[in-house]
This record gives structure tokens, sequence and C-alpha cells, in this order.
């Protein structure tokens, strides 16, 4: 009788799995759970955010620790795929994984003073942050559509929430639900391209969209080009890619700024991470079809992100769309297509994480409790006041303006020459007026931080607390040190452009 | 004598992709709040449709599994785009999305 239970209940087999492979990912959403659950038990004692922070800063450590041992073994070995193909461990993973971790301990640190000078609760928010991290680190390793779906909601959910963390700041709330209902809108149109892509393949892991494809010729194009398309929309709202890109100034300026630091770094990363691999491994045979798209993207996104910046008035709106720009010459590294498009684009990343992080701490810094006037007028004089301070944010401008002797400088001189290397020379000759156009913008902040004060001004004078000052302080030395010495830098894109 | 008329299963996929731009455009062009958020979840349950079309046409059951997944999210965003509603109608009661004017420039 038993005997007869037993084979008709058929085992299910399991797919194997690499902890190791997922290990950052559990480290991270480990700490998000764990930081709910101290604030469960301790309520509101004084321990609670401490002991919050200390959960924070430890799964990003040991994540840290997993990256590093994943960084050598698949370089050993190649890369690690497990769950049954759902996830892949390989060195561009690993180097983008590594980029979100330093723009979420970044985050957790400029997060600790800001929480307490608004007097906002602190587990929530942290836990939000790890919560969503873990996201991004699962999004950059996810191999197939709908693990790239599920990690995509992950990492966006949490952001609606911290975008509208504020409660007291109806702007803050009303970033949060612009950023909600447009996050949503991109996911369902994302969504709809993953469906169509399973429809025209029969596939939703990306190797074995990339084979089918490789070995079979379609007999009708459209749905699989639909899919393509549809994709590349839901993905481009998530880099903040013109035309898709009009949350961005909005969100930026209303979040607080924390929030907008770690959107503008971290989130960028995860979202090209997912944009190059899907275009690189599942349509890699489709790249007629895909390059002039993003070639369009690109243009549009430099041009409108850098003209629509010289007329604004606000701060924060100014880097939200120094911020597109930003996302412009990464396209223009991948729409080359080449090894040395797709390294450029990694080592702009990392540099963009530094300068990115360091301009909105030092504005968080600046800005008085309220976190509300982020004008020009308010800013002015800040340099003259507090030399140090506004010159480091002087420094981070004319870093991400690419100012030679700064990361910005050797990030963008790397995708030009690789434009140039592929003989792109109008993206080339567009990017760089681009640049010069932007230096604009970048220098009438500065102009406005180091001219004397009118009277209107309304920045704070408190002494940097440690966390956010290690912050400042790191990151610009980050960016030097990318600008004076990039071997080092390049030579670790170069080892981290292989999905093998 | 009418002809019987076969279903076919492009009658789906073509009926899903009326529900998900009925949904866009509702998302785009209503100012309700409300109604913007119930056009989101329009388009993810015309996907749904889809994914089960293409799932009967390929002969594959991973395209059904996939329906679960995209509910399970649908859900999550569901209750923190609700919760942000309510946050923000605690303060201006009857909010449209013409009123959301703090922020732009």
């Amino acid at each position: 009788m038993t005997g007869f239970v037993l084979a008709a209940i058929a085992p299910i087999t399991t797919p194997s799995v690499d902890w190791l492979g997922v290990a950052p990912v559990i480290a991270l959403g480990g700490a998000g759970v764990a930081i709910v659950l101290a604030r469960a038990l301790l309520r509101r004692s004084a321990v609670t955010t401490p002991v919050c922070v200390a959960l924070g800063i430890l799964g990003v450590v040991l994540a840290a620790i997993f990256e590093y041992r994943l960084w050598h073994l698949v370089r050993a070995d190649g890369a690690i795929t497990t769950m049954a193909g759902m996830v892949r461990v390989d060195p561009f993973g690993v180097f983008l994984s590594v980029v979100v971790l330093i723009g979420t301990i970044y985050a957790l640190f400029i997060s600790v003073a800001y929480l307490k000078r608004e007097s906002l609760d602190a587990p929530e928010y942290l836990a939000l942050v790890m919560l969503s991290a873990a996201g991004m680190v699962a999004i950059i390793t996810a191999n197939d559509l709908i693990a790239i779906f599920v990690a995509l909601e992950v990492l966006s959910i949490p952001l609606y929430v911290l975008a509208a963390f504020d409660r007291r700041r109806m702007a803050s709330q009303e970033a949060g639900l612009k950023y909600f209902v447009l996050g949503a809108f991109s996911s369902a149109v994302f969504l709809y391209g993953v469906a169509l892509t399973y429809g025209a393949t029969g596939s939703t892991s990306l190797t074995a969209i990339g084979d089918f494809l490789a070995n079979n010729t379609l007999y009708e194009q459209g749905t699989l080009l639909a899919g393509g398309a549809l994709l590349l929309a839901g993905l481009g709202f998530k880099v903040a890619a013109v035309p898709f890109h009009f949350w961005t100034p909005d969100v930026y300026e209303g979040a607080p700024t924390p929030v907008t630091a770690f959107m503008a770094a971290a989130t960028k990363a995860a979202a090209f991470a997912v944009l190059i691999r899907v275009f690189s491994i599942a349509f890699p045979l489709y790249r007629t079809d895909w390059k002039p798209a993003l070639w369009v993207l690109a243009v549009l996104t430099l041009v409108v992100g850098s003209v629509a910046a010289l007329v604004q008035t606000d701060v924060k709106r100014i880097l939200a769309y120094s911020a597109i720009a930003h996302s412009g010459y990464i396209l223009i590294g991948f729409q080359t297509g080449t090894i040395a498009g797709r390294q450029a684009a990694l080592l702009y990343l990392l540099i963009y994480t530094f300068m990115a992080i360091g301009t909105f701490a030092v504005i968080m810094l600046a800005s008085m409790t309220g976190d509300d006037r982020h004008s020009l007028d308010d800013y002015r004089g800040f340099a003259l006041q507090r030399p140090v301070l506004g010159g480091i944010l002087i420094f981070f401008l004319l870093a991400q303006a690419g100012i030679p002797l700064t990361g910005g400088f050797i990030a963008k001189l790397e995708v030009f020459s690789a434009a140039a290397q592929s003989n792109n020379y109008s993206l080339l000759v567009i990017g760089v007026l681009a640049a010069v156009v932007a230096m604009f913008f970048y220098l009438r902040i500065a102009l406005a931080l180091a001219s004397p004060a009118t009277g209107g001004e309304y920045f704070s004078d408190r002494r940097v607390d440690r966390w956010s000052g290690v912050v400042v302080a790191t990151a610009a030395l980050a960016v030097l040190a990318t600008g004076v010495t990039p071997g080092p830098f390049i030579d670790w894109a170069r080892q981290a452009v292989y999905f093998v | 004598m009418m002809a019987a008329i076969q279903i076919t299963d492009t009658y789906y996929l073509v009926l899903s992709a009326a529900l998900f731009s009925i949904g866009a455009v509702g998302v785009l062009v209503r100012r309700n709040v409300l109604v913007m958020f119930m056009s989101v979840e329009l388009m993810l349950n015309a996907v749904n449709l889809t994914f089960v079309a293409f799932a009967k046409t390929l002969n594959d059951t991973s395209g059904q599994v996939i329906v679960f997944f995209t509910l399970v999210v649908a859900a999550a965003e569901v209750a923190v785009g609700l919760a942000i509603i309510v946050a923000i109608f605690r303060r201006r009661r009857g909010m449209t999305a013409d009123d959301m004017r703090v922020l732009q420039g």
C-alpha cells in the first residue's frame, strides 16, 4: 500500500542551489529583515537606531566579503549558474554588485545624520534601503526575465516608500506618488515585453533565448521586435533615458536627499546592468535592430539632459538633469556594442557612483532642517562661508563636468575613445558637444557657491557629523584617485566585461 | 445559418493587447490618482492574459506559472501604492494628479 503511494507521488526534483552565488542577496535581504525584527523587539529604546545601523552595515560588509570570494571564484572557474539558470554570477555581475554595495553603504552613512536631523524614524528607513539593495544585487545577477521582473519590483517598491518617507513634506509625498505611478507603469510595460519575448522564443531565460535565436530563424519577427522594444522602454524608465525621463526631476527634487543619492547611484548601476545583460546575452544577433534605437535614446538623453538643466534654478533639479545626461554617456558606451564600450560603461558607473553620492552628500549637509529649499540663491556664498565643504562640492561639480585630473574626465574619455574605436563619430561629436553645454550649468552652481552672499541665502552652518564626513572625504578621494591614477580602475573594469 | 466562429489563440492576444492599451492610455490621460492606479492593474492583468495565451500556444506551463509571480508582485504594489495615496489624501482630500504641482519647473 505504501509502495503504491510512493510510486504515485514522484519525487519533485528541486534545482540545485549554489548558496555562495546568492549569498550577497541573502546577506542584504537578511539584514533588512533583521532590522525590522530589531525594531519590533526593541521598540523605541535608546539602542534601537544604533542596533539597526549596525545591522545594516553588517549586511553590506558580509555581502562585500561574499562578492570578494565570488570575484576570485568566477575569475578562476568561470561564471556560476545556479537555481535552474535563474541566477548567473559572472565578473560583470560581481563588478556592478560591488558598485551597488558602495552606493548602499554610502547611502546608509549619510542617512544616519539626516534621519536624526529631520527626526524621522530610522529603522523602517534603513530596512527599506537594505531590501532595495538586495533587489539591486539580485537583478544584476539574474539570468531570467521573470527573475529580473521580480527583482525589479523588489528594488523599486522600497524606493517608492523611501521617496515618500518624509510625511511632513508635501514635496516628498508627491515625489513618492509620481515615482510609484510611473514606476508601476514602466514595470507593466517591461512585463509586456517579457510576455511578447516569451511568446516569440518560448523561454524567459536569457541564455535560452540567445541560443534559440542563434539556431532558429523566426517566421514572423514582429512579436519579438515589439517585445524587445517594450523591454527597452521599461528599462529606459529605470535608467532615466529620454523620452522616459519625465519622472526624474520631480522625484529627485522631492525625495529626501540621501534617498536621491541612493537612487541616482545604485539604481542606475542596477538598471544599466539589466539593460546591458538582456541585450548582450538574449539579443546579440538583433544588434542591427537595437543599435539604432539605442543611438536615438543616447542622443536624446544627452541633448535633453544637458539643455534642460540650463534653465533650472533648483540645485537638486539641475543635478537630476545632470543624472539624465550621465545616462546618455553610459548609453554611448553600450551602444558601440564592443568590449571596449562595455568596459567604458562599467568604469563610468563606478566613477559616477562616487561623484553622485559625494555631490548629494554635500547638498544634504548644506541644507537646513526641512530639506526643502535648494534654489541657487539659497546656496549663494556657501563656498566663501564654509570653504572646505564648499570647495569639495565645487570639486565634485567639476568632476561631473569632466575636468581633467578628476574621475569624471577619465570616465568620459573612455566612453568617447570607445565610440571612436568603433567609428561611431556622430555619437562622439554629440557627446563632446553635450559635455561642453553641461559645463555651463555645473559652472553656474559653482559660481553661485563662490559669489558673495546677498542676504537671501539659506544654508546650514552645522558641524559636519562623523558619518557624512567619512562619505564626503572618501568619495572625493576616490574621484581624485580615479582621475590621477586611472590604471588600476580601468584594469578592473577590463577584467569585469565578461559574462562567462 | 451562421458560420461558427473559431476562437483561436490570436483572439486572446488581440484582446490582451487592447486591454493593455486601454490601461496605458488610462494612466496617461486620467487625472484621478485611483483611476490611474486601476489602469496600471489593468495593464498587468492584460499581460497575464498574454502569458496564458502564449503558454497554450507553446504548450508550455511556465507561462502559466509566471502569472502567479505577476499576481504576487501586483499585490505588493497595491499595498504600497494605496498606502502612499492614503497618506496624501489625509492631507489633501479629493486630490487629482493636476493638484500635484509642488514639484515642477
